[in-house]
């Protein structure tokens, strides 16, 4: 047991009274050790009724806070993750709605918090580049790619039909093609 | 050599793995850099553990640099913290100031008379709303912050006799030599 | 005194895996048969050892043996038999052992349904899955032992993660598996290819059955990943762009593409090079997800406990097997291409087309996942990249594909009838603007739910028009060969896939409500009722579970039992409630007491409504049979190769291919 918890040291530092779920191995192991009392740690969804106004707000609620990341159990969002924190950030999202911001002034609130990180939506600076435009850039090389071997197959249009072997190689090692239209 | 291009990016691949790999034997992936450095801390106005009718807010540490502990009685590592900040707290040169972060006020006093109390001033933020204005997500979690009230350094986890000999005194030197 | 006899196991295990890996290879360099002969029987054998070693860890876990340190860290005397099994996989040492086991199985599979290939190819097939071998058994004999011991023997054993206690996790992992190790075949096959020579030209036609049936299985293994996300996480969502969900679907995606190149080389002699990459890059793939969970470069949901050591270990093993192959391809790889020529308007360009759209969307996946760590090396600052990304650019890429897959069975190799074209493109696009008309009707004005019910109409509408012109056109018998009914079936998965993801995406509602006993609450017509909470016991877990009755205009439509259970190691696990149907899922999670002394007052409970959510899975299932039924086509069994076959059997008469 002991061997299990040096193993994953990096998760030995405690940030939160209520953990991720995920690493529950670990968490009992730290409360058998550690006698870490008091706080029983949840393991379930998020789950908190909040006053909304209508349903539209508690939509909207919804998917900001998913577009949010936790900083404590940081594979989960801020809509499903069980830590402390991302409750009391839920809170504070809430609290920031009724008083009217928009979504982009609430993500800013955080973001000069906690930085960049808690969007799971990069925002697009010169850093990012790469990864927004990368794609992009991907695309449009396999796409010339593409265009100058379609081009090049195609340049002699009338051999199509022909049964000429391409790479001159002999008939018999041609490829099947059956003729049929499959 | 266009039938290079794959091996070539994947040997990038491997380096950036190679990377991550020596990356991850030294950081915490969950440690994440706060925005806040070189910003004015922010504006807080926070009970004493003691004496929770008197409010410290960040006018009245205004003057003289102080390091900011985020600690609570229910954190691990914060007792793995508390016996460095009892031998080598007071050698820093600069106020130690405790911030108990989402306690019962009763189990944290508990926590620092068994323990000992390392600290010059204990505040106390059990809803934890102040701690969001400071970016905390987790604890420990060190702030030094300067005479005119800005945030200089952070330390996330707990601090060690390496840290502190490292990283927290030299910036503490460079913010005292800025105080007169 | 039986672990120590399944170490020793895997050790001979790793003596014939390297027998199998060198001796065959050696043999069909020199011409030398007695070597050759030897991939055979050193396949069968590392087989029987690993199997050997599984079943011992197997009946540790059967039989408590908590002196194996694996054991006691993954189950406890309370667990159940079934999870017992399933814990044999359950974390890192294990579930290394059954990747094992999985590519000993395909080993075998290929070594028996290989005999008609040409001697040497085989062998040098069979020798390249033994160099693999090599790689994972050395991996788990120095670095990840199943069979350490735990001395003293402790009197109970740890948990199995509650997360994994569920049905879908102990299917899950294996099928998943199948399907990642299955593409070692298609990557054995085109490196005994290049390392030949390109005489083997009908290397593709072999390698077809086995990719579609890899395929099929990592379809099915993603499916059920997401179902068991799904119903166990408790959070209603079915994808979470998390780094190993990315790691199975970049495979999948290199598969899909893997799929259509392979066919345009084996019909019509052109794109080798790119297909024999593409065979490269789904197993490298496979390698690289293998790499992403276990060496915790990632942070991840589902990652395994992270250990430098394994970390640099699979590096090495990833830089000499990928690196080695990427290396033999810039070497040998054709370098004219070859090939029929087609037209601009053929069934050539389309595929080439998909494969392109295919191939950049795994580098997307590849490079969002990615990124976080590229932004630490270029000292970047700490980056997210999830959901909102990929779920933008995913789309965006694959919105062409939806476009262009009606057309494809209607497009002639070579050359295309524009005439047959616009004929499918005016019925298809009428179907689906009236289609979308009706459904506005139905979903508030919802866009992409409109979207949704458009593609999927197009897309249907597109198969089912093929499949009425064979029917028509071609005598009973020849209508709808294996493969093409694969391929219909596939494609067809693929429209249910888009309307399920689009319309369960916009018409979902989520709802957090507290809810005294007797209390109602209403969510899209649906009446959920909370009659209370009471205890209750499972085999190793005791349970707070709720009882939510849902009506619909006064009839009781599902009464649904969520459950917050308590393991044995005081582990606490949601088990969510769903009631499961062909249009919607009824969907409740069960939070907590508002006041956590008296569970009998008011709970906090979440409720969804999920229209159209099983659809995804549904199209999952399809594509999933889709590949399984192409791979069975009678084409693809090879009939008769003449031992001087070095040379291709690509000229096959017409009676053995009708389609």
């Amino acid at each position: 047991m002991t061997a299990r918890i040096s193993r994953r040291s990096g998760f030995s530092r405690d940030s939160s009274p209520r953990r991720s779920r995920l690493k529950p191995l670990l968490h009992v192991t730290l409360l058998a050790l550690l006698a870490f009392a008091g706080h029983a740690f949840a393991a379930t969804g998020a789950i908190e009724p909040l006053p909304f106004k209508d349903h539209a707000q508690e939509v909207r609620f919804q998917n900001l806070t998913k577009q949010l990341r936790c900083m404590v159990c940081q594979n989960e969002n801020l809509a499903d993750s069980n830590a402390d924190l991302a409750r009391d950030l839920r809170l504070e999202v809430f609290q920031l709605m009724q008083q009217g911001k928009s979504d982009d002034q609430i993500k800013q609130y955080l973001v000069d918090r906690y930085s960049d990180f808690v969007l799971y939506k990069p925002p697009l600076k010169p850093g990012t580049w790469l990864l927004w435009f990368g794609p992009l850039a991907i695309l449009l090389a396999g796409g010339a790619v593409v265009v100058v071997a379609i081009r090049r197959r195609n340049r002699d249009d009338g051999a199509i039909d022909d049964d000429k072997p391409a790479d001159g190689r002999r008939a018999g090692n041609e490829p099947a093609d059956t003729g049929d239209d499959w | 050599m266009k039938r290079f291009v794959p091996l070539i990016v994947f040997m990038a691949l491997v380096g950036l793995f190679g990377f991550g790999i020596w990356w991850n034997t030294w950081h915490d992936a969950r440690y994440v850099p706060s925005p806040l450095i070189n910003k004015p801390a922010p504006d807080f106005a926070l009970p004493k553990l003691d004496a929770p009718e008197q409010t410290v807010t960040k006018a009245s540490l205004l003057g003289k640099p102080y390091l900011l502990n985020v600690f609570g009685s229910w954190c691990v590592a914060c007792a793995e913290e508390h016996p460095v900040l009892m031998s080598d707290g007071h050698q820093l040169g600069i106020a130690l100031v405790g911030y108990d972060y989402k306690d019962a006020p009763d189990d944290a006093r508990r926590w620092l008379r068994d323990r000992g109390n390392p600290y010059d001033l204990v505040i106390a933020d059990q809803p934890g709303r102040t701690a969001i204005d400071f970016g905390v997500y987790g604890a420990p979690e060190s702030f030094l912050v300067d005479a005119k009230g800005v945030i200089r350094y952070k330390h996330i986890g707990p601090l060690t006799s390496e840290v502190i000999a490292q990283e927290l005194q030299p910036a503490i030197d460079a913010v005292k030599r800025e105080t007169p | 005194m039986t672990p120590e006899l399944g170490q020793l196991a895997l050790v001979l295990a790793f003596l014939l895996a390297i027998a199998q890996g060198v001796l065959p290879l050696l043999g069909a360099w020199r011409g030398n048969r007695a070597l050759m002969a030897v991939a055979r029987p050193a396949a069968a054998g590392q087989a029987v050892f690993v199997a050997m070693a599984f079943g011992i860890l197997a009946w540790a876990f059967l039989h408590f043996d908590f002196s194996v340190q694996y054991v006691a860290d993954n189950s406890n005397l309370a667990l159940p038999w079934y999870y017992r099994i399933a814990a044999v996989w359950g974390a890192h040492e294990g579930s290394l052992l059954l990747w094992i086991l999985i590519l000993n199985l395909w080993t075998v599979a290929l070594a028996a349904l290989s005999h008609r290939l040409p001697e040497a190819f085989a062998a040098r097939v069979i020798g390249v899955m033994g160099l693999i071998a090599i790689g994972f058994l050395a991996f788990i004999l120095f670095t990840s032992d199943p069979f350490g011991r735990l001395l003293p023997m402790p009197a109970d054993g740890a948990d199995l993660n509650p997360v994994l206690q569920d049905p879908g996790m102990t299917f899950h992992p294996p099928v998943l598996y199948m399907g990642y190790v299955g593409f070692s075949v298609a990557f054995a096959f085109s490196i005994a290819a290049l390392l030949g020579g390109e005489v083997e030209q009908a290397w593709v036609r072999w390698a077809r059955p086995w990719t579609n049936a890899a395929w099929g299985f990592l379809t099915l293994g993603i499916v059920a990943g997401s179902w068991w996300a799904y119903a166990e996480l408790g959070w209603g969502g079915w994808w979470f762009w998390d780094p190993v969900e990315n790691a199975s679907f970049m495979p999948w995606l290199v598969g899909a593409a893997l799929i259509h190149a392979q066919a345009i080389t084996e019909k019509r002699g052109g794109l080798r090079a790119w297909t024999l990459l593409l065979s490269i890059f789904a197993f490298s793939l496979s390698l690289l997800g293998t790499f992403l969970v276990r060496s915790g470069v990632l942070t991840s949901v589902h990652a395994f406990a992270s250990d430098p050591r394994r970390g640099i270990f699979i590096l090495i093993f990833l830089t000499i097997v990928v690196g080695g192959s990427l290396l033999l391809y810039a070497l040998r790889a054709p370098k004219v291409a070859g090939g029929k020529p087609f037209n601009v308007v053929s069934r050539e360009t389309a595929l080439l087309i998909g494969n392109l759209l295919l191939a950049t969307a795994s580098a997307m996946v590849l490079l969002g996942t990615l990124f976080p760590l590229i932004g630490d090396a270029l000292h970047l600052g700490r980056i997210s990249v999830g959901p909102p990304y990929f779920g933008l650019l995913f789309p965006l890429l694959m919105a062409p594909v939806v476009a262009l897959l009606p057309f494809g069975p209607f497009l002639h190799w070579g050359k295309a009838d524009g005439g047959v074209l616009k004929q499918v493109m005016l019925r298809a696009g009428i179907a689906a603007v009236a289609c979308a008309i009706v459904a506005a009707f139905f979903v508030q004005g919802q866009l992409k739910a409109i979207v949704g019910v458009a593609s999927a109409v197009w897309i249907a509408v597109g198969v089912l028009l093929y499949a009425l012109k064979r029917w028509r056109e071609m005598p009973r018998g020849r209508r709808y060969p294996a493969e093409m009914a694969g391929m219909l079936l596939a494609h067809l998965g693929v429209g249910v896939f888009v309307v399920g993801v689009l319309l369960s995406e916009s018409l979902s509602v989520t709802h957090d409500v507290r809810l005294t006993p007797g209390q109602s609450e209403s969510v899209a017509g649906y009446d959920f009722r909370f009659d209370g909470v009471h205890r209750t016991v499972g085999p190793n877990w005791h349970a707070d579970q709720g009882v939510v009755t849902v009506l619909r205009d006064g009839a009781t439509v599902a009464t649904m039992h969520p459950q917050k259970r308590t393991y044995s190691h005081e582990q606490v696990q949601t088990e969510s409630a769903v009631d499961a149907g062909v249009f919607r899922d009824l969907y409740v999670a069960l939070g907590e007491p508002m006041d956590a002394n008296d569970i009998e007052g008011a709970w906090a409970l979440r409720l969804y409504y999920k229209p159209f959510v099983r659809w995804i899975w549904g199209g999952g299932l399809l594509m999933m049979l889709g590949g399984f039924v192409c791979a069975g086509d009678r084409r693809f069994r090879i009939k008769r190769i003449a031992a001087e076959a070095a040379l291709p059997v690509a000229a096959a008469s017409p009676q053995e291919s009708p389609a």
